[in-house]
């Protein structure tokens, strides 16, 4: 029955909330451990911090549990808890170079300094369904890794070093244009400050490092497909570890690790005018975990969007920063299933009107 | 882990006095005097992430918590209605996060929180009505991007929004605007009244009440002072009208004068009225009760 025309709203929403636990746990299965969730699912973990905007990877982990799954959900789970902590301090700008990585490949060479590192993948894994997994149980799961540690300290024995970045390599050269260089200053902060376009390129990052990964892939793939395509090659992707560390009173102060993606793609060159030589332009994608699509996209759009007179959807910097905040997105989409009673009374009364206009019944 | 929930447990009981903390409450206290300085002017804030979803109050909600005092009355309507789930559970949230006391009596609140209606009941000079805004840009339908419709409200260039009335008539013979009818605030900016019925327009007009418009998801807040010029766009030879509720009235307490909902009675398909207002409706049909005892 309706549950706003008569009273009853409040017992209708708890009732609801019991039966959202009912539903999750009605068959029985052990409960799962958010540790389980952190440590097994962990791309969607890494999804939630991304898009939750906050680096709390057991707080994202325990969000999906409260969802059942839903990455966009236990984001806006993360995104409210995290407006409750106070914003004590902004980091210093993170050195990529210093990342302790997982993987790092790159598609515009071959052979680059430091090497390819395919790292965890699933690039080149063929997609059968692998139905020895319903079987996995402890012990294999102490066999398998009491034999990949062996292989593993083999590799972490090797010094892996820091890695130069491939760009550089092009940048040394000349053949890049880079973004006008900034001296570090505190970046805009597009959750304190009323977004104007055009928005200074802190801003844009800032956005797109808190996007929803669907929407910002698909946005990107219209630029991909035709919709002004950039010509991107990937010159490198690296996910890893990097250093944070804050400034206290002009001390450096070591705050932890993060584990993050980035991407530079380097796209279309240009000239300022006939005479100039061509450079390369470069496009940059970072996100919190490991999340290749999003960063990747990000890196994407981050050029699409330097385009002097947008043409398409891609360069338009407040069509695509408008459109990819899944929380806001998502909000707005689940909004529709509110009450509007009273807006499509409205509504009723003008088709009326104008029926009766055209002559007989309304 | 344990460690872990212990910390999120002390972090429950901790939140503020109503959820947002004093520095933002008090930016977006003075967005919302700019606001008030500016009539019908869309002020951009930074709008703060809440527990509710976007688009499902939070613009009016922090307007609300960065306003609303231990001493005030609150009253949460959606659709007219206090008991409208979505009303409840802002209801719930405001009312955990501060301890205020709620009424469904229009005239004893302090602040109303409203979706989509204006209360029946004329409010004082002494009150203050929060609207919650999903668009805020009234020239949205003729304009997408924002850069370029910040420019037109700069210029008064709203020729565009002109036309778009004119070509609904020509094509129609109706303005189809159902809810959302745009007005002119103080002779000069042309602002969305949010998605109230035509009905409640007229009541923005000379007001005694303070009308703050919230839109979190587009960040944005903007206000009608009291008794401050309000007029829907309407040309020489084809007039605003409110919607006709002609030959109708209440089902429950018979009144002619209110915004009616459409109801159609599963059992016997027929279709009846009943005030959207109900706190209006009920203070009516115990009026008549005890006028008939």
């Amino acid at each position: 029955m309706g549950y706003v025309a008569v009273k009853g709203g409040l017992e209708a929403i708890e009732n609801s909330e019991k039966l959202l636990d009912f539903f999750r746990l009605k068959g029985g299965s052990s409960p799962v451990q958010v540790r389980q969730i952190q440590e097994q699912f962990r791309l969607a973990v890494d999804k939630v911090v991304g898009e939750g905007s906050l680096y709390a990877p057991y707080h994202a982990a325990l969000a999906l549990k409260q969802s059942e799954g839903d990455t966009i959900e236990a984001s806006f789970i993360l995104r409210a808890f995290s407006s409750t902590i106070s914003r004590t301090h902004y980091s210093l700008p993170v050195k990529t170079t210093q990342m302790r990585i997982i993987r790092r490949i790159s598609a515009a060479f071959k052979d680059i300094p430091g090497g390819q590192y395919l790292g965890p993948s699933r690039d080149y894994t063929q997609r059968l369904l692998n139905f020895e997994l319903d079987s996995e149980n402890k012990s294999h799961i102490k066999r398998f890794l009491h034999e990949s540690e062996l292989e593993y300290k083999k590799l972490s024995n090797e010094d892996i070093g820091m890695f130069p970045k491939v760009v550089d390599l092009l940048r040394k050269e000349g053949l890049v244009i880079d973004s006008k260089k900034q001296e570090f200053e505190e970046p805009f902060d597009i959750t304190r400050e009323a977004v104007a376009y055009p928005l200074a390129r802190s801003g844009r990052l800032q956005a797109m490092a808190r996007g929803e990964t669907g929407g910002m892939l698909m946005i990107a793939y219209t630029s991909m497909r035709g919709y002004g395509d950039i010509h991107p090659t990937l010159g490198e992707l690296r996910v890893g570890y990097v250093p944070v560390y804050i400034n206290k009173n002009g001390e450096e102060i070591y705050a932890g690790e993060v584990l993050v993606t980035e991407a530079e793609v380097i796209a279309r060159f240009i000239s300022k005018d006939k005479t100039d030589k061509p450079r390369f332009t470069i496009g940059y994608g970072f996100c919190f975990g490991h999340n290749e699509l999003k960063a990747i996209s990000m890196a994407i759009l981050d050029r699409t969007m330097q385009a002097e007179k947008p043409k398409v959807p891609a360069e338009d910097q407040e069509f695509v920063l408008s459109h990819i905040d899944g929380i806001e997105s998502s909000g707005f989409c689940a909004h529709w299933k509110l009450p509007h009673y009273i807006t499509f009374q409205s509504d009723l009364d003008r088709i009326r009107a104008t029926r009766k206009k055209r002559g007989g019944d309304e | 882990m344990n460690d872990m929930n212990d910390v999120l447990k002390r972090k429950n009981r901790k939140y503020n006095f109503g959820f947002i903390d004093e520095n933002s409450k008090r930016e977006i206290r003075r967005k919302i005097l700019k606001a008030v300085a500016i009539p019908g002017y869309q002020v951009p804030f930074g709008s703060r992430e809440l527990p509710i979803a976007r688009g499902w109050g939070t613009g009016g909600l922090q307007i609300t918590l960065s306003l609303i005092g231990p001493d005030d009355i609150l009253k949460v309507i959606d659709q007219g209605c206090d008991f409208s789930v979505n009303a409840v559970n802002l209801k719930r949230f405001i009312q955990k996060t501060t301890g205020v006391e709620i009424t469904e009596d229009t005239l004893k609140a302090t602040i109303i929180q409203t979706r989509h209606r204006i209360p029946e009941e004329k409010m004082g000079e002494n009150q203050i009505l929060v609207f919650q805004v999903p668009y805020p840009e009234v020239l949205r339908t003729v304009e997408p991007s924002e850069a370029v419709t910040r420019e037109m409200h700069a210029e008064m260039n709203y020729s565009k929004l002109w036309v778009y009335l004119y070509e609904e008539i020509v094509k129609w013979g109706e303005i189809t605007i159902g809810a959302r009818y745009p007005v002119k605030v103080n002779g000069r900016y042309i602002m969305d009244p949010s998605p109230i019925p035509r009905w409640d327009v007229p009541k923005l007009h000379m007001a005694e009440t303070l009308y703050l418009f919230g839109a979190g998801r587009e960040k944005r807040i903007y206000a009608i002072p009291p008794y401050t010029r309000v007029e829907p766009l309407e040309f020489d030879d084809f007039k605003f009208n409110v919607e006709s509720f002609d030959g109708k009235a209440c089902s429950l307490c018979g009144s002619t004068d209110t915004f009616l909902d459409e109801i159609f009675n599963s059992e016997t398909g027929q279709k009846t009225y009943i005030c959207s207002d109900t706190s209006y409706c009920s203070k009516v049909s115990a009026r008549k009760k005890v006028s008939h005892e």
